[in-house]
């Protein structure tokens, strides 16, 4: 056998169990309980955060209380229903999700869809930015100190991912705004877009809400050069956190596969260091990274919401904060019954790629 | 002389330090090093500082000086005493939040893995619910329930610590549970229950002693994650307030502006202080973790997998 040919031929012999087991009976059982679970998971989530904000007090007491007198205020409250059982209240709103009114943000009155739309997309092109910087750092980071395994490179990679890992992204945008805004002047400090862009975005018709695709489908360079500008700092203050992450990753699933006989058997047919790496190794440590990536949606979006705060990207985790400090109950639950969702349905897809891949997680 | 010896050797971080070699060792003593510098700065905050965390002065934003060392904030605080009592707010947090975690982490775990049943259903589905879901998120919302209108030190640092709690008993209680149920098939349970114990006393006596041996390890890397979101709770506003005791968030969330200003004394001192801290925690418990078990670092994959089967 020459060299070239392993690699078509180790391809089969990797994926051909899969096949067979796939067909076994429980798979179909396994899916459908997972996905069951879903709505549980929905359901915690929204009613324990129901009952903490209702512990919070009212949104009509923190935005007016001490400019109206008490008797008004109490008025108000009553006319808003915030003065009945808390049960009633809930199982109302129960009945409103149930049927997908979701109702009105009580601070500025939009539509919690409207809102949803209006600031998801946002944090969508945040969290897709900053996929792409610990994509493009983690990953060869990783077969490198894998590869290089207890050698200098990999001990300074390691300590290299601890140390993402042990900044908080406020105090990383921190240092990149002194650093690249104030001192060199290269990006500008915060926001998504300059006011001139963001007008701009607005006039759009059908606009897609993620700026450097409306911009580049209007064929406006200007304006995509500005919202590239803006992107770059909230992009790598997010992306070198979750970039520690995936090195970790990478170089543990790399290493773990390095040591497998079939590696060690192309290497002794004389396939090339760097091809082992790339071709043989690194393909199916893929496998688990991409489900251990997808348990990452949590940290991701509790980063997004420390990123958009520093950098004043007007996403969910920015309203968030603000909503939360209103009292805000309608919109804050909106948000967390969004996030619930898409937490949810992450898991679910994971468990369903985990269980296809590898049989012995369904049983 | 000798037993003492073997007594010292079998201490948990030294009896590692021992097994340690070259890059294992190496990021080990810096993790020692690095904690041991926080508790010392914790402990000796009142001797260090020379400043009260909270006492305000006239200059505002002043540079680093002989006076103010690491310079002075747009609120009139001195930068260096803020930092300094920073720690000690930051261990208060840790310990109240791992504690309380810990506590009812394991007496949930133990319960629910041993009884089994509806209860231990419903427990799983709830901790699952609770664990994937962004703890800062779930913290946020939490401390705004719990602190309101209150804002003296130990009030903010409950509030911080129970916040924290909620979002740690899923990880304590998957870990217990799944130990326990692993364990309740063992012999020697079997016998206990044969001998007539009841079921609190195998809980407590046989079973417990067992399942909490993995837990010093958790505890070093939750420790690490609770600064984390106690600093992001600060930064966000929600944590505790600034004229109440120093927390390294919320400094730096007044950093950012100042920041701009090209003012960066206010900011990189606490958070150098944060990166430093974790680093020093998550250092220490990775190498005590990696060290406990040779075979751990390839399997970490196959852990985790379990433990999703298990929920």
């Amino acid at each position: 056998m020459t060299a070239t040919i392993p690699v078509p031929v180790e391809e089969p012999a990797v994926q051909e169990p899969k096949r067979k087991n796939k067909s076994g009976g429980s798979l179909g059982k396994y899916l459908a309980v997972r996905f069951v679970l879903i709505f549980p998971t929905i359901f915690i989530l929204v009613t324990m955060v129901f009952f903490l904000m209702r512990l919070t007090g009212d949104p009509i007491t923190a935005a007016l209380g001490g400019r109206l007198p008490p008797e008004q205020l109490a008025e108000r409250i009553h006319e808003a229903g915030y003065d009945r059982p808390i049960f009633i209240q809930y199982f109302e709103y129960l009945g409103q999700i149930a049927t997908g009114n979701f109702g009105r943000t009580i601070s500025d009155n939009m539509l919690i869809s409207d809102m949803l739309a209006t600031y998801g997309t946002a944090t969508l092109e945040l969290a897709f930015n900053s996929l792409i910087v610990a994509l493009a750092i983690g990953i060869p980071c990783g077969m490198l100190a894998a590869y290089k395994r207890d050698k200098w490179q990999d001990a300074t990679l390691r300590v290299l991912a601890i140390t993402f890992y042990a900044t908080p992204v406020f105090f990383a945008g921190l240092l990149l705004k002194l650093l690249f805004s104030v001192w060199l002047g290269w990006f500008p400090v915060a926001g998504r877009a300059s006011i001139g862009t963001e007008i701009a975005m607005t006039q759009l018709e059908a606009p897609s809400g993620i700026y450097w695709l409306d911009a580049l489908r209007s064929g406006n360079t200007t304006a995509f050069w500005d919202v590239a500008q803006h992107s770059v700092l909230p992009a790598i203050a997010l992306g070198l956190l979750t970039a520690g992450i995936f090195l970790r990753l990478v170089r543990t699933n790399v290493i773990g596969t390095l040591s497998k006989d079939y590696v060690e058997a192309g290497r002794s047919r004389g396939v090339s260091e760097y091809r082992l790496l790339t071709k043989h190794a690194y393909k199916p440590a893929l496998i688990p990274i991409i489900t251990v990536m997808g348990l990452q949606i949590a940290l991701l979006l509790g980063g997004a919401v420390l990123t958009e705060t520093t950098f004043e990207w007007k996403g969910l985790g920015f309203q968030l904060a603000h909503y939360l400090t209103a009292r805000d109950f309608v919109a804050v639950q909106g948000i967390v019954a969004l996030l619930a969702v898409i937490v949810a349905i992450t898991n679910f897809i994971v468990d369903v790629i985990a269980a296809l891949i590898d049989p012995r997680v369904r049983y | 002389m000798e037993t003492k010896r073997s007594l010292l050797g079998r201490l948990p971080i030294i009896s590692q330090l021992r097994k340690s070699v070259g890059l294992q060792r190496g990021m080990l003593v810096a993790g020692i090093a690095l904690t041991l510098l926080f508790l010392l700065t914790a402990a000796l905050a009142p001797l260090i500082a020379p400043y009260g965390a909270t006492q305000r002065f006239d200059e505002t934003q002043a540079p680093p000086s002989s006076v103010h060392l690491w310079g002075t904030t747009a609120g009139g605080y001195d930068v260096f005493s803020r930092t300094i009592w920073g720690a000690q707010t930051a261990f208060l947090v840790i310990v109240v939040a791992v504690a309380l975690s810990i506590f009812l982490g394991v007496i949930l775990g133990l319960v629910s893995g041993y009884i089994g049943g509806w209860l231990d259903r419903v427990l799983v589905v709830v901790a699952d619910a609770i664990y994937a879901f962004p703890t800062l998120l779930l913290a946020m919302v939490m401390s705004i329930a719990i602190s309101q209108g209150r804002s003296d030190m130990w009030s903010g640092i409950f509030s911080a610590a129970i916040s924290i709690t909620v979002v740690f008993i899923p990880q304590y209680y998957r870990v217990i549970r799944a130990e326990t149920i692993r364990l309740k098939a063992e012999p020697f349970v079997e016998s206990a229950i044969v001998v007539g114990a009841s079921s609190v006393r195998i809980m407590a006596r046989h079973i417990y002693k067992n399942a909490t041996r993995t837990l010093p390890l958790i505890f070093t890397l939750n420790a690490s994650e609770a600064i984390l979101t106690l600093a992001g709770l600060g930064f966000l506003g929600f944590g505790i307030e600034p004229s109440a005791a120093a927390e390294w968030g919320y400094d730096l969330n007044h950093a950012q502006s100042d920041a701009t200003a090209g003012i960066w004394w206010t900011g990189v001192f606490p958070g150098v202080a944060i990166v430093l801290t974790v680093l020093g925690l998550t250092l220490l418990g990775e190498s005590m973790n990696d060290l406990n078990d040779p075979r751990l670092r390839g399997r970490k994959q196959a852990k985790k997998k379990k433990e999703l089967v298990d929920a």
